[in-house]
């Protein structure tokens, strides 16, 4: 069945998106990463606008990290106050990211903005992944877990603060500029910015690890809630059809996953998300290796 | 006295041309549903003449439908530091969003070049571009480009050969439009010609729009982003709040 999309003026096949959603939704309840990172590169592959990828995706992300949240509120497991100072960050990364979006949008580079930004946080955050997970799995084997607590430059800043839930008295400032990193990620490349974020809680801030999906995923609404508005007042490219019809998709095939990955082991589990990650960074990477086999391109006017 | 020379000229203004062109469409709005996976439209006529038919060089028919048109940018890529970037940009003035031409016969048979330069109907010559930076020496190669992308996806149509033209008279031809039409005003335009020359002339407007469903979300997306936006979000907050509901008790029950 096919769909007209009023914003994208494009026509689909409604299954097509909401199959997309659902396996997007099973492998980011797997691995409890909000799967924006597959899914506005596979709306590029199926021919959404680039700019109306971006921005409905942000949309979709809300429904599915809003979802997830309301499972770790009930396990108590969100540090509401860590969330508040990386939220702050985060919105002024967000209205910074959209700023650079738009200026470049007008430079008709948007596009390689978009790609070389995957390409380069998808290489560096799968290949870290990967070696940290073969490390892991190399460590259980012998049997020994390391557990250090360290003191790092962290730990020397101002503005210290205490955080309870995550067991932390550290400065407000490297929060903050996580946040901001990741606002300006969330609004260039439609992603909700979990990938970074988690890895960036558990080992710049040294938060606990069973605190810190959730936290990420409570920030990762009001961001990406924030990037939708944005780009919905300013850019006109939020489509609200796509953006149902992957959601629901998305939302079904999260709750499976969380059941998938209860059964599969952590180490295992962070591989195959490397592997993951991986092979959609080879694939933007080749893209833009590669000679294109159209050399030209349409935009709309205004550029220059 | 007025009135018997305004009859007399339209008398004479008629007798000038003679033969005309009476037209049928067999819709002249396309309405874009949720839905919409294109259209075909058909497009048929009769040539209305007070003499015989003519001797001499015999009638062809041209069609041609111009969705609105619109400035855009074209980008080239070229290799940069080891990637592939979009490195020269031209403007193209004025490019119709969609544009299809269907013909009697052959191209070269049925109209002359200065004809078509004259009344703009070959696909090249309905784009316009003149804003090339100096620094692009090769500017026809992005119209050429444009037709090319947009020939793809159907968008530009050249169809010679698909009118079907009965005893110079009669004439049909089916049209079809592909499903990624953007909305507006489609100059509908059918010429007569004869020997490469137009004889006659005649325009009318297949009106192309979102309606229901994409009307009003497209309206409220440019009249009213913010309460869009905010509905939108309302939309992903509900459907995370259900499925997330719906399976605890789907997990609680089993």
């Amino acid at each position: 069945m096919q769909i007209y999309l009023p914003i994208a003026e494009v026509s689909v096949n409604a299954f097509l998106l909401l199959g997309l959603g659902g396996v997007v939704g099973i492998l980011s309840g797997m691995f409890g990463v909000g799967g924006g990172f597959l899914m506005t590169p596979l709306l590029f592959f199926i021919g959404i606008p680039p700019a109306v990828a971006v921005a409905t995706e942000a949309n979709q992300i809300v429904a599915s990290s809003f979802s997830g949240v309301l499972a770790h509120f009930r396990r108590r497991t969100v540090d509401l106050k860590m969330g508040g100072v990386l939220l702050v960050g985060g919105l002024i990364g967000a209205a910074l990211g959209v700023l650079v979006f738009n200026y470049l949008r007008s430079l008709g580079q948007v596009d390689l903005l978009v790609r070389l930004c995957y390409v380069v946080f998808l290489g560096i955050i799968g290949a870290l992944m990967f070696i940290e997970s073969l490390n892991a799995m190399r460590r259980s084997k012998a049997g020994s877990a390391p557990r250090r607590k360290r003191h790092t430059w962290v730990h020397g800043l101002p503005f210290k603060m205490r955080f309870r839930t995550s067991g932390l008295y550290i400065s407000v400032i490297p929060p903050v500029l996580v946040g901001i990193c990741v606002g300006i990620l969330a609004a260039i490349m439609g992603v909700g910015g979990g990938f970074i974020m988690v890895p960036a809680m558990i080992y710049l801030l040294g938060m606990p690890t069973k605190v810190v999906v959730g936290t990420s995923l409570f920030q990762i609404i009001f961001v990406t809630g924030f990037t939708t508005l944005l780009h919905a007042t300013t850019n006109y490219t939020v489509d609200m059809a796509l953006a149902v019809l992957l959601l629901v998709g998305g939302v079904i095939g999260a709750q499976i996953g969380t059941r998938i990955g209860v059964y599969l082991k952590a180490e295992q589990l962070r591989i195959l998300l490397a592997l993951m990650v991986l092979a959609v960074c080879g694939k933007l990477a080749l893209d833009l290796l590669l000679m294109p086999s159209e050399l030209y391109s349409i935009g709309p006017a205004g550029g220059h | 006295m007025r009135w018997l020379f305004i009859m007399l000229f339209t008398l004479v203004c008629a007798s000038a041309q003679a033969e005309e062109v009476v037209l049928g469409l067999s819709q002249d709005r396309v309405q874009i549903t949720a839905t919409f996976d294109g259209d075909e439209i058909l497009i048929f006529g009769a040539v209305k003449r007070e003499t015989p038919i003519p001797e001499g060089d015999p009638l062809q028919v041209i069609i041609t439908v111009a969705g609105p048109s619109e400035s855009l940018t074209g980008y080239r890529k070229a290799r940069r530091f080891g990637i592939w970037v979009n490195t020269d940009t031209v403007e193209v003035d004025r490019a119709p969003s969609f544009y299809a031409v269907a013909t009697s016969a052959r191209w070269d048979l049925v109209i002359s070049d200065t004809e078509d330069l004259r009344h703009q109907i070959s696909i090249p010559r309905a784009i316009r571009s003149v804003g090339a930076p100096m620094t692009i020496s090769d500017a026809q190669s992005f119209t050429e480009a444009v037709i090319r992308i947009r020939s793809m996806s159907d968008l530009y149509q050249l169809r010679e050969g698909t009118v079907q033209l009965d005893q110079q008279t009669l004439f049909r031809t089916a049209l079809k439009m592909p499903a990624n039409l953007t909305e507006g005003d489609y100059a509908t335009r059918i010429f007569l010609t004869r020997g490469g020359r137009v004889v006659a002339q005649y325009d009318t407007v297949i009106n192309v729009d979102k309606v229901g469903l994409e009307r009003w979300l497209y309206d409220l997306s440019r009249h009213q982003p913010l309460t869009y936006g905010i509905l939108s979000l309302a939309i992903a907050i509900f459907a995370g709040w259900s499925a997330s509901a719906v399976f605890n008790v789907l997990r609680q029950g089993g």
